[in-house]
Order: C-alpha cells, then sequence, then structure tokens
C-alpha cells in the first residue's frame, strides 16, 4: 500500500519523465544507427497518435484524415527542401496542414458519425489523386526528391514535436478547452445550450491536430530522399494512429503513447523475425486487442493496479 | 419592457405547422406556464427560443435585443438557458464538471478556474447535488439527473430560464422537492418559463399560463382563469358528449 501510494504520487511521475527524457535525448551518443533510426519511426508514431487523440479522444469525431495532413507536410518539404532551412520548413509545412484542417474542418464538422469518417478519408484519396493528376499532366513528373539530412537531426527535430505535442495535449486535456470537448463528445446539443461555441472549439482544435501531423510529414519527407503522392498521402498512415489509440486506451494521455510505442515496435519485430506471416500474426493480436481490451492497455493496467493497490474505485 | 417577447413565431416540418402565429410576452420575474396535449408544439417552441432551431418566420425578442436565428451558444450568454424534455446530461461526466462547463463557457464574462469552482460549489450547494458532486451523470437517478440540468442551465447566470418538463417521470415527494426549487430560483430573481404536465405544480407555481393546441396559442392567463376556460377544459378532455357525463 505505502508502495502504490509512492509510485502513485505526483513527483514520482515527474522524476520518472525526466529520466525518460534523458535517456532518449542522450541515446544518439551510444545507441546503433538502426536503432535510432526505429526511434525514429516510433516517435512519428506516437506524433500522430497523440495528435489524433487531441481532437478524435473527446469529442468522438473518428477523423481518418492523419494521413492527408501529414502528407500536407511531406509535400511542404518536397517542395521548399532546396530552399529553405530544415526548421523553417517543418514550421510552414505544420502551418499548412492546419491551414488545409480550418478549410476541411469548416466544411465538414458538421457531419457526424459515419459521413464524418467517410469524409475524411475520401480527403486523403481526393488530395493523393489530385496532386498526382497535377504533377503528372502539369509539372510532367511523378515523384519529387527531398534533400536528406543526417539521422540523429531528424531524430532530435521528432523528439522536440513529440515534447512539444504531448505537452500541448496535456494542457488542452486539463483545461476548459478540454472540458468543452469532452462535452461535445458526450452531447453536442446540451454543450451549445451550455454556451459552448462548438463549430469553433471543433474546428480549432481539428487544426492544432493537423499542425503536429504537418510537422511530422515535413520531418519524414527528409529521410525517404524520394516521395511520390502515394508514399505521401498512405491511406495506412490514417489508420494506423486509430488503431494505436484503440490499443493503448483513450482514457489517459499516456495511452496512445503506450499504445503507439509497443505497437510500432511490434510490427518492426514481427516484419524482421516472421516477413511471411507478420500480417496474419498482426491481425490476431489487433483482434484479440479489441476483444478483450476494449479500454485499451491502459484500462488493462488500471484494473491491474487496482487489484494490487486494494483500490475499489479509482479516482484518477 | 418585457424580458421576452415573441411576434407571429411560425416553425413549419414539412407541411405541418408545429408552431404557427404565435406571440408570447413574459415580463421580468414572472413564472410562466406552457401548457397543451402531446404534440402541441411546446418543446418546438423552446427549440425557437434557445436556437436549437430557426423559425420559419417571427421574430423573438429577449431584452428588446432581436434573438431570431442566432446561434444556441450565443443566446446562452445572452441570458437564456433550458433544460430538455428528455435528460441530456454528459453521460461520462461527474456532475461538477457539468456546473464548471457552464460558468466557463455560458457567460459573457470570463471567469478564473477558481471563480469557477467556488461558484460551481454554491451551485451544487443551492441545488442539493453537493453529496454527488464527483460522481458521473450516467449514475444518478431520474430525478437528480433533471436537478443537474437545471445546475448546469444556472451555472450559466441566466435572467430566463426553461425549464421543460422539470417533474415528468419523478415521484410525488420528488415533485414537491422540484417545485420548491422552481420557487428558490424565481426567489433569486430569474424569470422562469416551464412546461409541464403535473397539473399541481403549474397551478400553485405559475403566474400566468399559456396553452397550446396545434400549434396555436387558444389561451393565456391566471391559472384560475385557465382552469374554468371552456376551450381549455375541451382541448384537454373533449366535448361533454364525447366526455361521457352528464
Amino acid at each position: 500500500m505505502d508502495i502504490a501510494k509512492f509510485i502513485s504520487h505526483k513527483s514520482f511521475l515527474l522524476g520518472f519523465i525526466f529520466i525518460l527524457l534523458i535517456i532518449v535525448a542522450t541515446l544518439p551518443l551510444y545507441a546503433t544507427r538502426y536503432s535510432i533510426v526505429l526511434l525514429t519511426t516510433i516517435f512519428m508514431y506516437v506524433v500522430l497518435t497523440v495528435s489524433w487523440t487531441i481532437f478524435s479522444g473527446p469529442t468522438g469525431y473518428v477523423s481518418l484524415a492523419p494521413a492527408a495532413f501529414f502528407g500536407a507536410g511531406v509535400y511542404t518539404s518536397a517542395l521548399l527542401g532546396f530552399v529553405l532551412p530544415l526548421p523553417a520548413i517543418i514550421v510552414i509545412g505544420a502551418l499548412s496542414s492546419a491551414c488545409l484542417a480550418l478549410l476541411v474542418g469548416a466544411l465538414t464538422l458538421r457531419l457526424r458519425g459515419i459521413y464524418f469518417v467517410m469524409f475524411t478519408f475520401g480527403l486523403v484519396e481526393l488530395l493523393l489523386h489530385f496532386i498526382l493528376w497535377w504533377e503528372v499532366n502539369i509539372t510532367g513528373t511523378t515523384g519529387r526528391v527531398v534533400p536528406t539530412v543526417d539521422n540523429t537531426t531528424v531524430y532530435y527535430l521528432m523528439l522536440t514535436i513529440l515534447v512539444i505535442v504531448i505537452l500541448i495535449a496535456y494542457l488542452i486535456k486539463h483545461s476548459r478547452f478540454g472540458l468543452g470537448l469532452q462535452s461535445i463528445g458526450e452531447c453536442e446539443e446540451a454543450a451549445a445550450h451550455t454556451g459552448v461555441n462548438v463549430t469553433v472549439l471543433k474546428i480549432t482544435t481539428f487544426a492544432v491536430s493537423a499542425f503536429f501531423m504537418g510537422a511530422a510529414g515535413a520531418i519524414m519527407a527528409t529521410r525517404w530522399t524520394y516521395i511520390d503522392p502515394r508514399i505521401a498521402f498512405n491511406p495506412v498512415l490514417s489508420f494506423l494512429p486509430v488503431l494505436m489509440a484503440i490499443f493503448g486506451g483513450m482514457g489517459q494521455l499516456y495511452g496512445p503513447v503506450i499504445g503507439a510505442v509497443i505497437f510500432t515496435y511490434l510490427e518492426e519485430f514481427l516484419i524482421t523475425r516472421f516477413p511471411y506471416y507478420y500480417m496474419l500474426i498482426f491481425g490476431v493480436i489487433m483482434v484479440v486487442a479489441i476483444v478483450y481490451l476494449p479500454e485499451g492497455l491502459v484500462g488493462l493496467t488500471q484494473k491491474l493496479w487496482n487489484r494490487i493497490s486494494g483500490v475499489k474505485y479509482a479516482d484518477p | 419592457m418585457p424580458i421576452l417577447e415573441g411576434k407571429g413565431v411560425t416553425k413549419y416540418f414539412g407541411g405541418l405547422a408545429a408552431v404557427s402565429r404565435v406571440d408570447f410576452q413574459v415580463e421580468q420575474g414572472e413564472v410562466v406556464g406552457l401548457i397543451g396535449p402531446n404534440g402541441a408544439g411546446k418543446t418546438t417552441l423552446f427549440n425557437l427560443i434557445s436556437a436549437a432551431m430557426a423559425p420559419r418566420s417571427g421574430t423573438i425578442r429577449f431584452k428588446d435585443v432581436d434573438i431570431t436565428g442566432l446561434r444556441p451558444y450565443k443566446i446562452c450568454r445572452m441570458g437564456v438557458a433550458r433544460t430538455f424534455q428528455t435528460v441530456k446530461v454528459f453521460p461520462n461526466m461527474p456532475v461538477l464538471n457539468h456546473v464548471t462547463l457552464g460558468s466557463y463557457f455560458g457567460s459573457s464574462a470570463g471567469m478564473s478556474s477558481r471563480e469557477a469552482l467556488k461558484s460551481a460549489l454554491e451551485i451544487l450547494e443551492f441545488m442539493g447535488l453537493a453529496a454527488v458532486k464527483a460522481t458521473p451523470a450516467n449514475d444518478l437517478t431520474l430525478a437528480n439527473q433533471k436537478r443537474l440540468e437545471v445546475a448546469r442551465a444556472l451555472a450559466t447566470k441566466p435572467e430566463l430560464l426553461l425549464l421543460d418538463e422539470m417533474m415528468a417521470g419523478l415521484n410525488p415527494t420528488e415533485v414537491t422537492q422540484a417545485m420548491e426549487l422552481v420557487i428558490k430560483i424565481r426567489d433569486k430573481g430569474i424569470t422562469i418559463i416551464m412546461i409541464e404536465h403535473v397539473m399541481k405544480a403549474i397551478m400553485s407555481l405559475c403566474d400566468r399560463i399559456m396553452v397550446l393546441h396545434h400549434g396555436q396559442k387558444i389561451a393565456e392567463g391566471t391559472p384560475q382563469e385557465i382552469a374554468t376556460s371552456e376551450k381549455v377544459i375541451k382541448v384537454y378532455l373533449g366535448d361533454k358528449a364525447h366526455a361521457g357525463s352528464k
């Protein structure tokens, strides 16, 4: 019981995060090149998943647009890669993603449920084919070359975005805006009649979430050296953040983080060890997770934790 | 100057006139009852006032400002709060958060989180919900969920409160408690319009009653006048021949 109290103490949590940050920040000094590259991919998925959760978690609007916002960032990198320094490109990529989200949000956030899901996914396909058509008919190419950046720089940039997105997600969740977003998810009509400007709150949050997806895209593009619309607007990047968030559990902020880390590592592990059965094993794990862990890993650990610490009703 | 005034308010659902050319006036500090058989257009009228829907024609003025066609959150911030016929609480949200949400978003004056919490706790105390402040709304009894809706509405600092069947589904003790609450809210200086089928409550609480039937206002007056009005009795009970008495 005393140990339980100690571990759930806030300063312990902060200390833990601090140590974790020091470890990941110094990692490029002694870790292998492979693990740096793998960690960058993991960070990218954490950024996508956490920023997806910022909007879709509390409001319940399941967006399948991450690939569109990610792709907008990728293309910014491809267009401006030889013109501007990388930090400027990341900011512009993030902003163009956010602008796209404002536009799309203003048009579609009155759609609900399955209609919203379909539209956001349609957006990915629309952008993909529009840019493909543009590149073939107007510019006369299909792909573009992106200037490469060394692995360590990409690693640190992605880590920076990751820290910022988690911080922003935390601040939103614990502010009045988080409360407003939750009320939209629970009952939008009542929220509107309680003074919440539901339209503006939804669109702004949608744009904030897209901002970080765009930033992640702008960084990742530099690792691929060559991109085309099918790489930039890969629909898989729309589904994975959703699956990772469900896998980790959306009740707590660390849920999507843990979900993305384990999920990405698992994928990497399965691809390298069982290249032929990887999809099959992966699918089975996913089905088991959805059937037996409706609240994700977070729900499971909380249940176990309550049993250990003897608390009947957890009050987070 | 009336606090709320409607002129020729009309709403159609397809070809059906749910509310048809209704004029009404509500004075500051009044408790006005809105009654009528099922489907008379009472809730639709509430939806039009609170801007859940826009009227097809007619104007609604609140404190002499035209509020027709404004967005619901604006109407709320101007000082018109409402509850719902079928309770619309936030199922997984603790009781306290419902009320702080109202404090944060509902009033035009911005509140710091400490002020919002303080005012929320006062309102919960006032509504008798202080003991369940950490409970998710889903786990409350119906009576408490209805109180919670009122608490959330009060948190937005309204001048006009629209209560839609606050007493439906409550047992006699709860009805008595709800009636006491209405009196307490009125004593705070809040004007109230209430839709209600519990006649005991309507007759004893209201200063004035409006009767809707097929979307039209067919009568208006003091409880005494309404209770003895031939027209109203006919609407509720049918003709004497059909009622089978005498």
